[in-house]
């Protein structure tokens, strides 16, 4: 590995199912909303991964709820991330086997590793009372590190502990007690190697990845960090899973303390990293932790109705056009990047960008206005009652962009009750709606103390 | 802007227009050949081989001159179907006066028509291009859009949001109120203001009574060169203006914008007054047929054409000036509210009520003395809109009331 560990970033969707709907004795579970998949996820944790640092020139996207199929589902992190066109963007697909891939490519390379998971489970199956959704981003690059890669170990092992069907968005596993023990062999002989490897007799915090639900409630009897030792903090997440443990491991860790990731997942994976001094002044802006608190409940039935499970009545209004392939090539700076046009000569900016200035007349001279990391704030506002939509209503705002420009944009999140005339804004990139097999990727506008966004 | 207009130079000898509602039994066909028929047949003497050519109006129900002359079975002539949004039947009553005004055509008939029951969806459906799937109005609806108005006039004009719902509700009932005495209006009844402000929310705070309904239409009026209108008639109907405004969408994109007016209707009805040598709208028009797709669009229209000054529509609503007794009656035949709106048949049902109100045939709703007519169609929504703006009058040269 010749990268270094520079920056990283989580993202935790808003919405939280209540314990009590899926058999959870206390606490909720984390899941995405209806306009969020792998790809918005992952774009989301980037944004916060990449946030002081220089854009990536690589971009390795696991998940293992992709978007689509025979189309690469990192390119549309790249165009939204507004990455150079040179910049390499590929999947590596999977399971959370495919993160350590991710990981490891990056580390190798320079670059983004992301991880970002929609785990549905069967009504009232464990996955759906255990698993999380999110995504994490690890940003490798050439330094300052805020932690160094000292060992790394693999095992692979071949045996029947969960399967999905390519086709199917619920998986099954078998009696969980077989894996357990196939895992429980595989992660101590991984730590010990590693530990061997660097020549540590311990280390300060464990983070154990694993799909198998008993591996995960003996992780602390298996290997003990000096200091902690964790699993995820919002249950199974996939491919996030390691990743997310890193990035709660991130957010605490002190100088000169070591982190060993272990990613138990069809086989064993170890990652050892000891924290650099950096580290204090790189943690992402919101812990995970804090992420994972709170959050907006959704109901049971809306849940299901999100994931495809139940079909509720739809307004009685036509189902949108599939966006055209074309016009959204020819829009992708906006569509994609949320970059609107700058008049040349008088200043007045174009969300979406135009060709003659609507201000002054004059044709052909723009320059671009990326706006996304921008805040706006919320000029009028309505809730529409009537529009087609995967889970009405449709909230819509008029936005006052920071530094100039307006646009109309849907409300992700939205809480209707805390909409205000003069509210601030963030942007966050969502899927607005399916059709013909085509995601409508779009930014919405969110509620500015949970959304990302950079004062201008 | 700038327009010479044709004030005088065309008179409308006849109108048909059919009963509005859903009209399940009826085709476009039949729709066409009813309102066609009704105007034809009120002229002695004249048949639709007469008419020299037509111009069509229709958003969506169906494409080309050929939806009218298979209809009609028209040999020959020339048809030219228009489109213009909410303004599409007044599009085509602008271009088919143009057409007699150049001196092309002595006879045009302009028609409109939209069935829009036979969809099985609610309000108004549109028919994009593809597109990349960012624009909002693929997705946010006409009421949304217009509910957009309310807060925004609240917080410009201070107008306690209370208030302006009771304004809202008073636009709602009297047009409703308007709509009761009018017997080919699609909703009849007159509404209590209790079930327009209790009824379900659409968007915003607009209820089921703040939106027009949806129905199915059509009319047409008969146009001649001024001065061979009492070759027909005795009482024609001489077009003083017409004005058409396409916006740039600017209020859109623009921080300038806040949504208390739009600036398309206000230039079209500069225009239209200018064409028209109209100074005091107010006293010189007897009655005005505004785009009242939503209720406090009705308001702010208020105070775009100078019926009411900036902030005061809310007041003047509520007093009753643009009721069917008040200074100047708004909407007197039921306006969208009770018609529905249809949209290639609408622009042409105000001149309609123009037309009868010349006459002295509106009935129940006969304004005493009706000289001068205002109307009004406004296509797309706040921030980028189309506005038309007709004047019509009982008689050649200066304008009075």
């Amino acid at each position: 590995m010749t990268a270094k560990l520079i920056g990283y970033g989580s993202y935790l969707p808003r919405y939280r199912l209540a314990g009590s709907d899926i058999g959870l004795r206390r606490g909720d579970r984390v899941v995405a909303s209806f306009d969020e998949d792998s790809t918005t996820m992952a774009v989301a944790a980037a944004r916060s991964a990449i946030e002081s640092h220089d854009l990536p020139d690589h971009v390795y996207f696991a998940t293992s709820s992709p978007a689509y199929g025979d189309k690469t589902n990192a390119t549309a992190v790249h165009a939204a991330l507004g990455l150079h066109p040179q910049a390499f963007a590929g999947d590596v697909g999977g399971t959370g086997r495919s993160t350590i891939a991710a990981l490891r490519l990056a580390a190798s390379s320079g670059g983004l590793a992301l991880s970002a998971d929609v785990r549905v489970g069967r009504p009232g199956s464990a996955d759906e009372k255990l698993g999380g959704d999110g995504a994490a981003a690890l940003l490798f690059s050439e330094g300052p590190a805020i932690a160094d890669v000292v060992a790394s170990v693999s095992s692979t092992s071949e045996f029947l502990d969960r399967w999905r069907a390519p086709d199917s968005v619920t998986g099954q596993q078998w009696e969980e007690r077989f894996g357990a023990e196939r895992y429980g062999d595989l992660i101590t002989a991984a730590a010990a190697a590693t530990l061997d490897q660097a020549g540590m007799p311990e280390v300060d915090h464990v983070v154990l990845a694993c799909p198998n639900s008993a591996i995960v409630k003996r992780a602390a009897s298996l290997i003990k960090g000096a200091v902690s030792t964790n699993t995820s903090p919002i249950g199974f997440s996939g491919t996030a899973d390691a990743a997310l443990g890193l990035c709660d491991a991130l957010d605490r860790v002190e100088p000169d303390q070591t982190i060993l990731v272990v990613s138990a997942v069809d086989g064993c994976d170890t990652v050892l990293l000891r924290a650099t001094d950096p580290v204090s002044n790189a943690r992402q802006r919101q812990s995970l932790r804090l992420q994972r608190d709170g959050g907006l409940p959704v109901s049971y039935l809306t849940y299901l109705a999100w994931r495809g499970l139940v079909e509720r009545e739809p307004p009685r209004r036509p189902e949108p056009d599939r966006p055209a392939g074309p016009p959204a090539a020819r829009a992708a700076d906006w569509k994609f990047a949320l970059t609107g046009s700058r008049c040349r000569e008088c200043g007045f900016v174009h969300l979406p960008p135009a060709r003659v200035c609507r201000e002054c007349g004059v044709a052909d001279s723009m320059s671009p206005v990326p706006v996304s990391r921008r805040g706006g704030t919320i000029v009028t506002y309505t809730v529409d009652r009537l529009a087609y939509s995967p889970s009405p209503p449709v909230v819509q705002a008029v936005i006052d962009v920071d530094g100039g420009g307006r646009c109309t944009l849907e409300i992700a999140d939205a809480e209707p009750d805390r909409l205000a005339v003069g509210a601030r804004v963030g942007f966050t990139f969502r899927r607005l709606f399916t059709a013909g097999g085509v995601h409508d990727y779009f930014w919405k506008a969110r509620l500015a103390d949970s959304a990302e966004t950079e004062e201008s | 802007m700038s327009s010479r207009g044709i004030a005088d130079k065309v008179a409308v000898i006849s109108m048909g227009c059919t009963k509005f509602g859903e009209r399940w039994d009826s085709s476009t066909d039949d729709l066409l050949l009813e309102a066609v028929g009704e105007c034809i047949s009120a002229v002695s003497g004249l048949s639709l081989d007469d008419v020299d050519a037509y111009w069509l109006g229709t958003l969506g129900s169906g494409q080309s001159g050929l939806t009218l002359s298979r209809a009609l079975g028209t040999e020959d002539k020339p048809v030219t179907r228009v489109e213009n949004y909410c303004a599409t039947g007044s599009e085509s009553f602008r271009n088919a006066c143009y057409a007699v005004a150049s001196g092309a055509y002595d006879v045009v008939m302009a028609v409109g028509v939209e069935k829009l029951k036979d969809s099985g969806f609610s309000g108004l459906l549109r028919a994009d291009p593809p597109s990349d799937g960012t624009a909002p109005e693929l997705s946010l609806t006409a009421p949304a859009a217009f509910s957009l108005l309310d807060p925004a006039y609240c917080a410009k004009h201070g107008v306690d949001p209370a208030q302006m719902r009771e304004a809202m509700t008073h636009v709602a009932f009297k047009n409703h109120s308007n709509g009761s005495r009018n017997p080919k209006a699609q909703f009849r009844s007159p509404v209590s203001r209790e079930a327009i402000d209790g009824a379900p929310k659409v968007a915003g705070r607009l209820g089921v009574f703040d939106c027009s309904g949806v129905s199915d239409g059509a009319a047409c009026a008969l146009i001649v060169p001024a001065e061979r209108a009492t070759e027909y008639t005795d009482r024609p109907m001489y077009v003083k203006a017409l004005s058409l405004v396409a916006g740039s969408a600017r209020g859109s994109m623009d921080p300038g914008f806040d949504f208390t007016t739009f600036p398309e209707v206000v230039r079209s009805a500069r225009d239209a007054y200018q064409q028209a040598g109209i100074d005091d709208p107010n006293r010189q028009l007897s009655l005005a047929e505004v785009h009242d797709c939503f209720t406090p669009t009705e308001l702010i229209l208020m105070e775009d054409f100078g019926f009411s000054e900036r902030g005061r529509a809310v007041k003047d609503a509520l007093a009753g000036e643009f009721d069917a007794d008040g200074r100047l009656p708004i909407n007197v035949d039921g306006g969208l509210k009770s018609f529905g709106h249809p949209v290639g048949a609408s622009g042409l049902r105000m001149l309609y009520e123009a037309w009868l109100q010349f006459q002295g045939s509106a009935g129940e709703r006969q304004i005493r003395d009706a000289r001068t007519a205002l109307t009004h169609n406004l296509g797309g929504r706040p921030g980028g809109c189309v506005s038309f703006v007709s004047i019509v009058g009982t008689e050649l040269g200066v304008l009075r009331r």
